[in-house]
């Protein structure tokens, strides 16, 4: 089963890459524009024999992971914090929906000012960007809980620590898993972003450079490596998702089919 | 019911509004307040004053500038926030209902959705140039990932009893996807709306910061790069303040469709 599920998710790239190679060479789109599969391989390996290429992927990775860190540690103690106390998620909803929806990229102007292309800016856009997905999961996932089991557990004389550990956390646990998936893609983003925009060192300022320089080829493959470093860190945040949920019904299914 | 116990239960009402009313803007007036109290009188130049900011705020925020730089970016937004639900939900239902679908599409679009949508910026410039096209389809690209992801989720974990069930009354085909497989898938989709508005909005800022010449991100740079500080944090607050008025808008829209499922949760709650 799974083998053969590995076979028709190769048979589905392979033709992705094919149609990227015909479409350009059929004169479907412009060349110039959009280079066949081919070129961009060979401007990929060209990328990755430049040991400046490796420095950027460095600074872009630092800022990533450090930013992710701190918005996952802080995002789950506020959002507990926030669905234990009594009446603090009514006291605390106004102003979280009305910090939430701010754009992080908001913050860019501010971010220039303050902190200019250092790694600061970057770490205030990534870490205010994804806070909020964690915090936001944590919450509807604490709504989740399924009352029945709540008020056993109640009955039961647990504790509010206990209640926590055995009754909350399990159910809560897959939306902080999307929670943090998703924070991690919208980390990247933000990553990206920073560096395409503000000039902070790393892959997206390599690739504004390739754009002003008209490198199409060369910006195409830095951007098959933000997309394939997207894709490890998916990959890796599933991983862990399947692994910590192995017990859940929406995981379960998948085999027993 | 007497008159008494229905005044009673009046007077209970009205305690309870004000009561929400006062959880509401507790917070809120506190931060404000601190905000007021700690700039108050700051040299520092990037913390101006929230008096100063405020005093700004109307002389920047005319009708003009409402018309020429809130009103195009609103509609980009809407534009490609739309287009990327429909494509989203619509694929994402398909991909989620079969399996072989899944397994064929899966790496393709494991790869597409981990691009951040930020560098297909300079991309789609090159085909759709600078203009309106360009941020529409930045957008879209942006926000279809969190909605064809959650629908994927949501159709797959349709509960498997409810499945059968319907299967056994031979339910099936469009009677199937409209009665079990979307109601059922419903809750998940609508988180990844949620996800998919707030990605949209950066992509809205960033494609104006990128290339145009309007629209609130494309504004806010201007001041910056200008020096124009307490404008720049007008253009903060009325992003923010967009924010917040899409996301109440989505609350609505969210209360409605999936008023069952909360009024189903609240009621298993009442029930023993």
């Amino acid at each position: 089963m799974r083998g053969a599920n590995l076979a028709l998710g190769a048979a589905g790239l392979a033709a992705f890459l094919a149609l990227g190679e015909a479409v350009p060479r059929l004169g479907l789109v412009k060349e110039a524009y959009f280079p066949p599969t081919s070129r961009i391989a060979g401007a990929l390996g060209d990328e990755l024999a430049d040991s400046a290429f490796w420095t950027a992927l460095g600074d872009t990775l630092t800022g990533w992971a450090l930013g992710l860190a701190i918005a996952v540690g802080a995002g789950i103690v506020a959002g507990v914090i926030v669905s234990v106390v009594p009446h603090l998620r009514e006291a605390t909803a106004s102003t979280i929906e009305f910090l939430r929806p701010i754009p992080s990229v908001a913050l860019i102007p501010l971010a220039v000012l303050l902190y200019g292309t250092e790694l600061r800016s970057v770490l205030l856009l990534v870490v205010y960007a994804s806070f909020w997905q964690i915090l936001i999961q944590v919450l509807y996932g604490v709504q989740d809980v399924d009352p029945v089991a709540e008020e056993t557990a109640r009955s039961y004389g647990l504790g509010t620590w206990a209640r926590v550990r055995h009754v909350l956390w399990p159910t809560a646990l897959p939306y902080v898993m999307t929670g943090v998936r998703l924070a991690a893609a919208v980390a990247l983003i933000l990553v990206i972003t920073a560096e395409l925009v503000i000039g902070a060192p790393g892959l997206g300022a390599r690739i504004a450079v390739a754009q002003t320089s008209q490198a199409v080829p060369e910006m195409y493959a830095l951007i098959v490596v933000t997309g394939v470093l997207g894709l490890l860190i998916n990959v890796g945040a599933r991983t862990v998702e399947r692994r910590a949920l192995a017990w859940h019904q929406s995981v379960r299914g998948e085999v027993a089919v | 019911m007497t008159g008494t116990s229905l005044r009673r239960a009046g007077a209970g009402a009205w305690r309870r509004v004000l009561l929400r009313l006062l959880f509401t803007l507790a917070l809120p007036a506190v931060l404000v307040t601190a905000w007021w109290v700690a700039s108050d009188g700051s040299t520092n130049v990037y913390w101006p004053p929230l008096r100063t900011i405020l005093k700004a705020f109307p002389d920047v925020w005319t009708g003009e500038r409402l018309r020429t730089d809130v009103r195009p970016s609103v509609l980009r937004l809407l534009g490609g926030y739309a287009t990327a639900a429909v494509v989203g939900v619509a694929l994402g239902t398909v991909i989620g209902s079969y399996r072989r679908v899944r397994a064929v599409c899966e790496p393709v679009l494991e790869f597409l959705r981990a691009v951040p949508p930020p560098v297909l910026v300079p991309v789609i410039m090159l085909f759709a140039g600078i203009g309106d096209t360009m941020k529409v389809v930045v957008i879209a690209s942006g926000c279809v990932w969190p909605v064809l992801l959650n629908t994927v989720e949501g159709v797959r974990a349709v509960d498997p009893v409810m499945a059968e069930t319907a299967r056994s009354y031979g339910i099936s085909g469009p009677a199937r996807l409209r009665g079990v497989v979307l109601p059922s898938a419903s809750p998940q989709i609508f988180a990844g709306l949620r996800q998919a508005l707030s990605i949209g909005i950066i992509l809205m800022v960033i494609s104006e910061m990128f290339a145009a010449s309007n629209g609130l991100g494309f504004t806010i740079v201007q001041f910056q790069r200008g020096f124009a500080i307490a404008d720049m944090w007008t253009g903060i607050l009325v992003l923010g303040l967009l924010g917040f008025v899409l996301s109440v808008l989505f609350q609505v829209v969210e209360r409605r469709v999936l008023g069952w499922y909360h009024g189903l949760r609240a009621s298993t709650r009442r029930s023993p």
